[in-house]
């Protein structure tokens, strides 16, 4: 037995081969997974809007400073590691152990690498805050959007109709998502025309987008929120003014009406529900799901009315209001 | 029947031994492993042996070893979890269904990323601190022995709890971190969430209770001579965990504590309504979560100090570099928890102000890479196993390094943000950093705690190969982000064009996998082979530190006399004959006895759990009382030391020279 696993051993390869075997599987790799991905256009790296346009653009520069660093800290490994390797006839200084230009300059190039990156974070979360309205000619459509167990509602408050599971918005428009959940926590997303935020319940946040292109766009949640997690998708459907127009009557004049009672029946959990129409009676849907959260003896809610989001307020120029700053601060 | 109903509650039942299938096979392993244990131990009548030499022991090193088997037991647990995840993504896509349900899926992950955490990876850094750190500072054991046995036991609680899920109820759907609302009792009623709460409520007091014990073993404990600037990196690195871990762990104690009331006696501090706030817990459990994440890479750091230094068989470079780039790292991890959750909603000065400090962390990360990589310059590298590993973690690192850098921008993170990405992030730096740090730290002290070494090149062969595997599977995770996939999907639709790259993943799995099945060879061979793999001389890698200077397998009183140290590196320059560390007479010293004390602790800790869990309230009365009787008991016990004189120790030293 023993004699016999001393047969099997193998020779020590020699260094030019494990080098020539980790090039050769890497290089195969990288063809594979060219291969797999050419031809996806789905992704953030394909925006079809205006924010996540400018996040790809981020994206591609934080990026590139990266390099900055991983290039040369990959070529002095291998350098060092193959050149001080044991037998070498170089210098060899066991004691050697500090220097102090050397070690301010490897204090120093992080920092202003970072410095750079923090200045343009600092721009950027500005900027590109989700709650920042877009700058346009045209005013923003609103749209109400809920996370519920497992799909999303939609809500355009100035036309009156409610969709579940696709949203329809005009090219070139921008566009202002109010969110909630009436449920479990979720996170709106639709990553080819704008990065995430989360959908909570008793509490409302802001998404600004404008998409440029007509098209469908995959729209989803990427929080955890139960079983029917993988199911909370919709379609964002973009499409010109006059098409927008039209779906917004088609959508009034045919369906039904979302009243109580169809939405306590829309409440239930379900999972993969179709895509479906509403006309919406009430004004104030959006601000009842909300309020369901809140404290039930009317006094309390007037006293922590400020803490809480006024969704009815239309958004001016400076309006970036944060309704979860208080929050963010605990 | 109304007396049975009334011991057990109204919450166990029939049913929850039975899922399924898929399920009755965890039940199935579960089951038949610990029969096996207990099989093998009646059959060869190791029971006595085992009682005596490790399950009373307070010998840390043993202490260390048993940390180590529990969490590789649990590596293995964690690692079939995830094989699971890669295998129903690649299959689940359109009609098909793969193999697991949505529950049963969210339940895997969930026990994927709690194991892995709380079970691997601290297991494996409290076993290499203990089987090193007494050793490195010259000391013969820890601070307090007997808390350290009753650390290790709350942890070993955690993990009879959560294994016990398989077999009887359920684990928590809920992510590793269980966000409410999604984690109350509105939306997870069963016991899963419970099994959760309580498995790392009891293992996280053993990790509270363990810091204390490290801060007071390092400040108090150290030899002669050893100042903190003279102390090797990797105490250093322990040192700033532990006050980390110290400040850290109470506020996951206090998170879980709140949830529990929230889901055993209907209170509201995260529920949706009645003013509780669900984003105060995601605070709460971040402001621990993220610490967290440095209290495991943190040692990581130290063993590479510690590798590297050895292997270039040269000085460290920037030692004082080094150790203020540990502390900055430490306090500025408290300083980056929102990072978590820019898409809360906060505003742009709350995000720019965490994004900004989480990038900031990357500027002492950097430098100790560049220290790491001028120890190597002009030196005599010689390539062990362990040296393989931290190449692994180079290579690997600064790809995860990079992309938390662009992860800390929130305006990119809004983008990345819970889809793959991300998974791939984090598993870039802990598998990078911390998996293979620990790898590296295993193979290097093997020898000193078990007097063989591991097979080198089976060692190497597991890193090529561990290298290889986790670009393989990640590089695709990276680019599914990118692509728009977001975590924890159970099943996608065909039309995004995902699966071929699940699939690519799925093979990387695989080889990861026969990466391991590799570790598991190596060590069964080392075993097998280990009179040719023995340690003679005590020092086999030509070390720096003192637990070098102590024969192998080190002895159970580490030092039969404590060494006095004038300088860094200090066993280095005795073996160059510039200093003498072992000088002066020897003396008596008292070494801990043995003692069931943790076993009955760990075995109440695991009663209150299981009965907090299944809501049998009188059995808690039951379990605390038992901890008190225990602990008061021990308590007026007085002989609880046993004396060896100067004459025995130096006798004891004789012999094992003699033997060596």
């Amino acid at each position: 037995m023993v004699k016999r696993a001393a047969r099997l051993r193998l020779p020590p390869l020699p260094r030019w081969a494990v080098v020539c075997i980790w090039v050769a599987v890497t290089a195969i790799f990288a063809a594979i997974l060219y291969r797999l991905t050419k031809g996806m256009n789905h992704g953030i790296l394909n925006p079809k809007g205006e924010i996540a346009e400018r996040q790809r653009n981020l994206l591609a520069f934080a990026a590139a400073l990266s390099l900055l660093v991983i290039v040369p800290v990959y070529a002095m490994l291998f350098a060092f590691v193959w050149r001080y390797r044991e037998g070498h006839k170089r210098s060899y200084k066991p004691n050697w152990d500090t220097h102090k230009v050397y070690e301010t300059i490897w204090w120093g190039i992080p920092i202003m690498i970072i410095g750079i990156l923090a200045a343009v974070t600092w721009v950027t979360s500005h900027s590109l805050d989700p709650y920042k309205p877009l700058a346009s000619s045209k005013s923003p459509v609103q749209i109400q959007a809920v996370a519920m167990n497992w799909k999303w509602l939609f809500i355009y408050p100035e036309q009156n109709i409610a969709s579940v599971n696709e949203v329809v918005i005009p090219t070139n428009t921008p566009v202002e998502f109010t969110i909630t959940s009436d449920g479990p926590m979720n996170s709106f997303w639709i990553p080819q025309l704008a990065g995430q935020i989360y959908a909570m319940s008793g509490m409302s946040t802001k998404l600004h987008i404008n998409a440029y292109d007509v098209g469908s766009y995959k729209g989803l949640s990427s929080n955890i929120s139960g079983t029917g997690f993988s199911d909370m998708k919709f379609a964002v459907r973009a499409m010109h003014q006059t098409d927008y127009e039209q779906w917004i009557s088609t959508a009034y004049a045919s369906h039904d009406a979302l009243n109580e009672t169809v939405y306590s029946q829309l409440r239930k959990p379900s999972i993969n529900n179709p895509v479906a129409l509403y006309r919406v009676i009430s004004s104030d849907l959006y601000d009842t799901i909300i309020a369901r959260y809140m404290h039930p003896d009317s006094s309390q809610v007037k006293t922590t009315e400020e803490n809480q989001p006024s969704q009815t307020k239309l958004p001016t120029s400076q309006d970036t209001d944060h309704p979860m700053h208080d929050m963010g601060g605990m | 029947m109304n007396l049975l109903a009334s011991i057990l509650g109204d919450r166990m039942s029939w049913d929850y031994f039975w899922h399924g299938w898929v399920q009755f096979g965890g039940q199935a392993a579960t089951i038949g492993g610990a029969l096996a244990v207990v099989a093998g131990l009646t059959y060869f009548k190791k029971w006595g042996y085992i009682w005596r030499e490790w399950l009373t022991s307070l010998d840390a090193k043993k202490i260390g070893v048993m940390y180590t088997v529990v969490a590789v037991v649990m590596l293995l647990r964690g690692f079939g979890d995830a094989v699971m995840m890669r295998l129903q993504q690649m299959l689940a896509s359109g009609d098909s269904k793969g193999f697991l349900d949505a529950e049963h899926f969210q339940q895997v992950f969930t026990a994927h990323g709690t194991i892995m955490i709380f079970f691997v990876a601290m297991g494996l850094m409290f076993g290499l601190i203990n089987l090193v750190l007494p050793l490195m500072l010259g000391a013969r054991d820890v601070a307090f022995p007997l808390l350290n046995s009753i650390s290790f036991y709350l942890y070993l609680a955690g993990f009879v709890l959560v294994n016990l899920s398989l077999v009887y109820g359920e684990f928590g759907a809920v992510g590793w971190l269980a966000y409410p609302p999604l984690s109350e009792l509105q939306f997870s009623p069963g016991p899963g969430v419970d099994y959760w709460l309580w498995s790392i409520q009891i293992a996280g007091i053993g990790s509270t209770l363990s810091a204390i014990n490290f801060i007071v073993t390092i400040l108090r404990m150290r030899c002669k001579g050893m100042t903190l600037m003279r102390m090797p990196v990797f105490a250093w690195s322990i040192f700033a965990t532990m006050i980390l871990t110290l400040a850290a762990f109470p506020m996951l104690t206090g998170s879980l504590f709140m949830l529990s009331l929230d889901r055993m006696m209907g209170m509201h501090y995260f529920t949706s309504e009645l003013g509780g706030n669900a984003m105060m817990y995601i605070n709460l459990i971040w402001a621990w979560g993220h610490p967290e994440v440095y209290i495991l890479v943190l040692p990581a750091f130290g063993i590479y100090s510690e590798v590297v230094a050895t292997f270039a068989r040269k000085k460290l470079f920037g030692y004082t570099s080094m150790v203020w780039a540990l502390m900055a790292i430490a306090l500025f991890s408290y300083l980056v928890w929102a990072h978590h959750f820019f898409t809360m909603g906060a505003g742009g000065n709350v995000n720019a102000f965490f994004g900004i400090m989480t990038m900031i962390i990357a500027i002492p990360t950097g430098v100790k890479v560049f220290n790491w990589l001028f120890t190597l310059y002009k030196g005599r590298i010689r390539f062990d196993a362990p040296m393989w590993w931290f190449v692994a973690f180079v290579t690997t690192f600064l790809i995860g390094g990079a992309t938390g850098v662009m992860l800390a921008v929130p305006a990119i993170d809004f983008q990345v943000h819970n889809s793959l990405f991300l998974v791939a992030h984090f598993h870039n730096t802990i598998i990078g950093g911390v998996v293979f740090g620990y790898f590296a730290g295993l193979t290097y002290w093997f020898p000193k705690i078990f007097g063989f070494k591991l097979h080198e090149r089976l060692g190497k062969l597991a890193a090529s190969l561990w290298i290889a595997g986790f670009f393989m599977a990640f590089i695709p995770i990276y680019i599914l982000g990118f692509l728009g996939a977001t975590r924890r999907l159970e099943k996608f639709d065909p039309s995004y064009g995902w699966q071929p790259l699940f699939i690519a993943s799925a093979i990387g799995t695989a080889v990861i996998g026969l990466a391991v099945a590799t570790q598991l060879v190596q060590l069964g061979y080392s075993i097998w082979k280990r009179k040719q793999l023995q340690d003679k001389t005590g020092d086999p890698w030509n070390g720096r530190t003192l637990e070098w200077s102590v024969p192998s397998p080190a002895p159970e009183y580490n030092f039969a006399r404590l060494p006095v140290v004038h300088s860094r590196d200090a066993w280095w320059h005795a073996k160059q004959g510039q200093a003498n560390i072992y000088e002066g007479a020897y003396r008596d010293f008292e070494l801990p006895k043995n003692t069931g004390t943790g076993v009955a602790i760990g075995i109440a800790a695991t009663i209150f759990g299981f009965a907090a869990i299944w809501h049998l309230w009188w059995l808690c009365v039951v379990a605390v009382t038992m901890v008190v009787w225990v602990l008061v008991r021990r308590m007026m016990n007085e002989d609880t030391e046993v004396l060896v004189t100067a004459a025995q120790a130096r006798k004891l030293d004789a012999t094992r020279k003699a033997a060596a």
